[in-house]
């Protein structure tokens, strides 16, 4: 699944970025996690996250990985998407993060 | 006991304790949801502290799914139970059932949310066993 789509002839895979804060109270504790994680793995796009602009990036496919982020409330998360249903796919891991995954 | 038909690769969850397996099973539940066969078993036959084959043996077929099952143990002989177990699963079976190398409670949610995104038995694995890595 990973980079299938990463050097297609022809498209340069240029990535979308966007932010967004981390409104609910536990941050990206397990159960967030999961969610984020749930969510990234219904798109084929390449998606990652990380608490500044320049990286480091996490695979927000992997919910041990997005939980060692251990990304609290109020933290800015960044998110780096590549591949076809990229747009999709960040428009969908940037409701859940500002819906607070559903929480308070 | 409970299951959740689906193709996507089942969790069995094997403690000493049954108390310990069946709030592990509650807590794939309540976090991954439903889209996973998941089943658990603990205590000897006896009722008391410990795990028997054939209790994980009838996990493994409530768990069942095409696509597998993920074993998630705690100690000692959660695990040489499981393998024995797997071992006298019917041959076609046997190569579908693998035992993780994962701390049992957290395996299971990992191994659960990673089986719900339909991802195949070697990567439920990997995914539970990167608690240790």
């Amino acid at each position: 699944m990973h980079d299938a789509h990463a050097s297609r002839p022809g498209e340069t895979p240029v990535p979308l970025t966007a932010s967004a804060v981390l409104v609910n109270k536990v941050g990206l504790h397990a159960r967030p996690s999961v969610k984020l994680t749930q969510c990234a793995k219904g798109f084929a796009a390449k998606i990652e996250l990380a608490l500044a602009a320049g990286g480091p990036w996490t695979d927000a496919k992997s919910p041990v990985k997005v939980m060692r982020v251990k990304a609290p409330q109020g933290a800015t998360l960044h998110f780096r998407v590549t591949g076809p249903d990229s747009k999709a796919a960040l428009a969908a891991v940037l409701a859940l993060v500002h819906d607070g995954f559903g929480e308070d | 006991m409970n299951s959740s038909n689906s193709g996507n690769v089942g969790i069995v969850i094997v403690s000493h304790s049954p108390k310990i397996a069946e709030g592990a099973a509650d807590m794939v539940r309540q976090m991954v949801g439903s889209a996973v066969p998941l089943a658990w078993t603990g205590g000897d036959i006896d009722g008391g502290l410990g795990t028997n084959v054939a209790g994980i043996l009838e996990a493994i077929e409530t768990a069942w799914s095409p696509a597998g099952v993920a074993v998630l143990v705690d100690l000692g002989g959660a695990e040489t139970n499981s393998e024995m177990a797997v071992e006298m699963l019917p041959e076609d079976r046997r190569a579908r059932v693998v035992v993780c190398n994962a701390p049992v409670v957290e395996g299971a949610v990992i191994a659960a949310t990673e089986s719900s995104g339909g991802s195949p038995l070697a990567a439920v694995k990997r995914s539970a066993e990167e608690f240790y890595a």
